[in-house]
């Protein structure tokens, strides 16, 4: 146990360890202190002065930077301490675009229930606001500088944890501005639209580009047949939309949902998670066999991939060329399901629910449309399908439970996994020991890959065979670190799995957003991740290639894992991409 | 080469604007046509320190100093005085007709009250020669340190000597070193704040453009002092003669082994570079100014970790300024008793002053702490011009307030300045008389406030935007009821909130003008009135109608067509077209417009 101190908060004693803060000691003392900025492990700051607490020091002092000391006197509820805090929110508030009856965030907004807790009446301050422009090209993510309070959060996790660096402030004083460098769109800089900025937005002043509408469009549209795939970690994550507990599955109730919505076919992006791995875990086979390039490194986050494209040009071929399961599943349902339903497949609409921005990026690429129509036509986000089922008027929690629908719909617990970071690592290695070792090994559950630590290593003994190198990273800046190592030649790997967001697609910046307060308590990646392996381990089939409905595709369809066909419709390719191009969109 | 006479001419950016290096080309060139570029020999020196009086040149070995030399006047110089040595009296600066013109500036009140420690060699040696820093005991209070003391007896030289920092808060130098010496780390910084930004303030500048190596003697001291061999410079890049010269010492230090590997053949090692700033304000506060250092954007951090314990990239660091470094080299050779001798009981030494603004001698006075405003105002800055009335002083710029006449009498030190609700800040001193409107000189700070906040926290990015346009409508005529309730309700809770020393004395500037000239606010918000006529909303120009001999002038320079009337018949102002210009008044040769409150 690390060392304590003992200070006084509000006149009660408390003992806490010695480097902690104000703020961590008082929510030891059950003492609640607002916060604005501070994002525990992701922006601890002290910018906002929201956290204001009085020490005796000539100034008040930022509780969630201050540090503990022995002795240390607190007063967190003075009128002195209250005063300060109000007057700053009243002039944060003063340049905020109040507009939170049309937020998307309203009822979900730090800053609104804020300034209910502080019980902030007229604001007394009025005075110039800023009048920005809207950033809105890029496909994934919307910049509102006009709701920005400045508290960097998107900032520190742009720069420190995903080390992408696309936005930082500009400017200075009242016109600081948060924006890219130059002011250049979003979408003309190195930003991979992973949308962790999103997340952890207190305010509207980010969110993802809606497509909703499109949706709408197609399913009231009598001459297409509207398909909707839903990713792993949407249904896992879902439910914090209807106020249930994080963590709570709720795949039942979503397909439900998605059928009262009036999509005519439900199906599970899981199943193109297993076809993934059967393409993904023939390619590596094939490399380790043939001495191609390793490590090979994974393609199912489109996030990582634009990253890829940015920053490490030199391993684009260490890439595997599989496309990603979203896109697989467009590819395979515009062919091989348009040709067994009989439909033509310019007439089927494909909807994905991720719980990814960058998935919408993705979907634009030109290279991504393998029928000669894009694999996929929309692309909406966890919390998006969430505003539906509200607009609908569909009570979701009261929902009885409905499955996915044949052909597509089932999987096995290994396209599950894919939904945490490790998830796609596991899922390959269940099915590539099988096949190194010729026969079906008991032992599935690769504990080593899961988990939260930023860079797990694994050597996993094939039974009578090779060892394979495993490494998994997840969240950009865990990324560079471990391709850093592997592009020095400190370490070697035979394949290594990214996952753009800290924790995988679980903790994607299209799934619902929880406030700080919850952030700072509860780690929701590792809450929502124990959902999704709940779900594997109550399915009898959890290895992909154990999946009877991918064995049929392949049988009446790609042939076998890796085949021409298959290489056609489920397999891409990659391009360097400038980091700062001289022709750009300005804002 | 041994030489009859010297001529020392003022390098400092004030002179050099006012053409003093043109003054010394030409003075060569006329050395040469008259044969004697062998006997005289002409030096660019630092700051005189009397910028209004300027260009100044000083003739040695009769201690001649002549003002105000134009390019004219230079080959009157050259063949009265140093060719035939007759004096050139109307240009010299004092009495004019002393024997000894050498005892000519003793009885000018400007030098007369002076004491020059930080400012010791600026104007007396060649900036760009550290053989004339060496002569003058430059260098021998490293050699003292490296070779005489432990690092343990010059930090308690410094605690001795009393010395705080002048940069404007006034931390005690010596406690500060004792902190970055205690600290725990491998490796330690010494960093020079010569980021100078209050507006009008030029004492660093003067320091670093008339005596660099003092700064880097003192910064090598530091060094030893807290176990440092690194060194930043952090100065701003709107000062290229300053930045040059510092360039030109550290070649020089390097090159005698005064600044790199084994000082005065001791282990001690301890090198300088320099960071330019790009000309934020905020990045002259500590933790900005690191955060700036490291690269990134100067923004402050919040303290603690202080940078004695984290400071540059989380090392144990000291800051000061460049004033204070300045001080240091003679703390070190004449002792700390001696410094402490100087000055009040709890503000030792000297201060090094801008004084600008309504006053007869503007420029830099270095005096010792204690020393009154009315001997500022009167005896060194010899009064305000033109007859008007001494209203206040502001002192330390953006962050300080202002005092009003009835405190003349103030000693002006650290502490008595902070319990008239300014400070001493860096050492600006703006005199104003009775034509200054307090309010809109709280807006004038304000609004440089507003332009330099770095925008981190809303209590600054905001609040100091709130109280200027509170401040503005007001000076417009549009103030409000309960303004200034609302102007204090801010003031405080700024004060207490924001991140930063920036943020956090933001609002002196009004609180000041409140406390001493609060009538003044109501005079603006309740009788639409400018006591001082100075917001152009709140005047009404009028004609004199028994004075207006209807010469119809005022009505053709008006710009736009407020004045009509019959020729020689008296003319009146639209009030309604009129903006105040001032072109009228200007034009009337009869006095017969005016400005009414």
């Amino acid at each position: 146990m690390s060392e304590m101190v003992t200070l006084t908060i509000d006149g009660r004693e408390v003992k806490a360890p010695v480097g902690s803060t104000v703020l961590e000691a008082a929510r030891i003392a059950g003492i609640k202190i607002p916060t604005l900025c501070y994002l525990k492990d992701i922006n601890e700051i002290g910018a906002c002065r929201m956290c204001v607490v009085d020490v005796g020091a000539r100034s008040l002092q930022a509780a969630c930077v201050y540090p503990v000391s022995e002795g240390l006197k607190v007063v967190t509820n003075s009128p002195k301490v209250r005063e300060a805090r109000k007057v700053t929110l009243e002039l944060i508030l003063s340049n905020h675009d109040r507009k939170c009856l049309t937020c998307v965030r309203s009822e979900n907004c730090e800053l609104q229930k804020l300034a209910k807790e502080l019980n902030v009446g007229d604001i007394r301050f009025e005075g110039q606001n800023n009048h920005l422009p809207i950033d809105d090209l890029s496909p994934s993510i919307v910049r509102d500088p006009n709701k920005c309070v400045l508290c960097r959060r998107c900032v520190s996790v742009c720069k420190n944890i995903q080390t992408v660096a696309a936005i930082d402030a500009n400017e200075r004083g009242f016109d600081t501005v948060i924006a890219s460098p130059f002011n250049m769109a979003l979408n003309d800089t190195p930003c991979v639209n992973c949308g962790q900025c999103i997340n952890v937005c207190p305010v509207g002043a980010l969110r993802e580009k809606d497509n909703i509408d499109v949706v709408w469009d197609a399913l009231s549209n009598p001459d297409l047949h509207v398909v909707v795939q839903t990713a792993p970690a949407v249904r896992v994550a879902i439910g914090e939309e209807f106020g249930l507990p994080i963590g709570t599955r709720c795949t039942g109730k979503m397909v439900a949902a998605l059928k009262k919505l009036g999509f005519d076919k439900v199906f599970d992006t899981d199943t193109a998670a297993d076809l993934t791995i059967m393409e993904e875990g023939t390619e590596l086979i094939e490399r380790i066999k043939n001495g191609g390039k390793l490590p090979l490194i994974t393609s199912c986050s489109p996030g990582w991939i634009k990253f890829c494209e940015h920053n490490y040009p030199d391993l684009l071929d260490n890439l595997s060329s599989c496309k990603s399961p979203q896109n697989m599943f467009g590819a395979v349902l515009k062919s091989y399901y348009a040709k067994k339903m009989g439909i033509d497949p310019s007439k089927i609409f494909v909807v994905s629910v991720m719980p990814c921005t960058a998935k919408k990026f993705e979907i634009q690429r030109p290279e991504l449309a393998a029928t000669g129509y894009p694999d996929v036509d929309a692309c909406i986000t966890t919390r998006e399908l969430a505003r539906m089922i509200k607009e609908a008027g569909i009570d979701f929690n009261s929902l009885p439970d409905e499955n996915f629908d044949d052909p597509m719909g089932e999987a096995s617990g290994a396209g599950v996994i894919f939904g945490a970071t490790g998830g796609v690592m596991e899922a390959a290695l269940r099915t590539v020991v099988d096949i190194l070792s010729g026969k079906d090994n008991d032992n599935i559950e690769y504990k080593e890959v899961r988990g939260v630590e930023g860079i797990k290593v694994a050597e996993v003994q094939v039974p009578g065979g090779m060892t394979i190198r495993a490494a998994v990273a997840h969240g950009l800046g865990n990324a560079r670190k471990l391709l850093e190592q592997v592009r020095n030649g400190e370490e070697q790997y035979h394949f290594i799995e990214i996952m753009a967001c800290p924790g995988g697609c679980v903790n994607g910046g299209g799934q619902p957003i929880q406030p700080a307060s919850v952030r700072n308590t509860v780690d929701i990646r590792a809450e929502r991740a124990k959902a999704i392996y709940s779900e594997d381990e109550a399915l009898t089939i959890r290895k992909s290639h154990k999946n009877p409905r991918v064995m049929k595709i392949y049988e009446e369809y790609l042939e076998k894992p890796g085949s021409h066909k298959a290489h056609e419709l489920l397999h891409t390719h990659y391009h360097s991409r400038e980091n700062y191009p001289d022709e750009c969109s300005r804002i | 080469m041994i030489y009859r006479s010297h001529v020392l001419v003022c390098g400092g950016t004030g002179c050099t604007s006012s053409k003093s290096m043109e003054i010394i080309k030409l003075m060569n060139e006329l050395l040469r046509e008259n044969n004697i570029e062998n006997e005289v020999k002409v030096i660019h020196t630092g700051c005189f320190g009397l910028c209004e009086k300027g260009p100044i040149v000083v003739v040695y070995p009769e201690g001649a100093t002549y003002s105000r030399v134009t390019l004219e006047d230079v080959k009157e110089i050259v063949e009265e005085h140093l060719v035939k040595g007759r004096i050139v009296k109307r240009l010299l600066l004092g009495d004019k007709d002393a024997e000894d013109v050498s005892k000519a500036l003793e009885e000018v009140g400007f030098f007369k009250h002076q004491v020059r420690i930080a400012l010791r060699n600026c104007g007396v040696i060649n900036p760009e020669n550290i053989e004339e820093y060496i002569a003058r005991d430059g260098y021998r209070a490293l050699g003292k340190v490296l070779t005489e003391m432990t690092p343990e007896q010059v930090i308690d030289v410094m605690k001795r000597s009393g010395l705080r920092g002048r940069g404007g808060a006034g931390f005690p130098t010596g406690l500060k070193w004792e902190f970055a010496a205690k600290a725990k780390g491998d490796q330690k910084y010494v960093c020079c704040n010569a980021d100078e930004g209050d507006p009008g303030a030029f004492m660093d500048r003067s320091i670093l453009e008339g005596d660099p190596h003092t700064v880097l003697e003192a910064m090598a001291i530091a060094g030893y002092a807290i176990g440092a061999n690194q060194g930043y410079i952090y100065v701003r890049a709107e000062y290229p003669i300053a930045v040059n010269r510092l360039r030109v010492a550290i070649d020089q230090a390097r090159e005698y082994g005064l600044l790199g590997k084994n000082i005065f053949g001791t282990d001690f090692s301890f090198d300088i570079d320099l960071r330019l700033g790009a000309g934020a304000f905020v990045c002259g506060e500590e933790t900005a100014l690191m955060t700036s250092i490291e690269g990134k954007r100067g923004e402050p951090r919040p303290r603690p970790p202080f940078p004695a314990n984290k400071g540059l990239w989380q090392k144990p660091t000291i800051l000061n300024n460049v004033e204070t470094y300045a001080n240091i080299p003679e703390i070190i050779l004449k002792g700390p008793e001696w410094f402490a001798s100087i000055g009040t009981e709890k503000s030792k030494g000297t201060k090094v002053f801008a004084v600008g603004g309504k006053i007869m001698n503007t420029g830099l006075v270095e005096i010792p702490m204690g020393t009154t405003i009315r001997q500022m105002i009167y005896d060194i800055g010899g009064g305000i011009p033109n007859g008007k009335k001494f209203k206040a002083v502001q002192t330390g710029g953006p962050s300080g307030g202002c005092i009003p006449a009835h405190l003349i009498d103030t000693p002006i030190d650290y502490d008595n300045l902070i319990a008239l609700g300014s400070m001493m800040g860096s050492g600006g001193f703006i005199v104003m008389d009775e034509d200054t409107c307090m309010v809109d000189i709280a807006k004038f700070f304000l609004e440089f406030t507003v332009d330099e906040s770095c925008g981190k926290c809303p209590p600054c990015r905001i609040g100091t935007k709130r109280m200027y346009e509170i401040l503005d409508r007001i000076t417009k005529g549009q103030g409000e009821d309960g303004d200034i309730e609302k102007l204090e309700l801010l003031a405080k809770n700024i004060s207490s909130s924001a991140l930063c020393g920036l943020g956090q004395t933001a609002p002196n500037p009004i609180l000041s003008t409140l406390r001493y000239f609060r009538d003044e606010y109501e005079a603006h918000i309740y009788e639409k009135r400018c006591p001082a006529g100075v917001c152009k909303e709140l005047l009404r120009y009028v004609i004199d109608e028994n004075k207006c001999k209807g010469c119809s002038l005022c009505a053709r320079k008006c710009p736009v067509n407020a004045i009509s009337g019959e020729v020689k018949k008296p003319y009146h102002i639209d009030a309604g077209k009129c903006i105040k210009c001032g072109a009228c008044i200007e034009s009337c040769k009869f006095g017969a417009i005016s400005k009414m409150a």
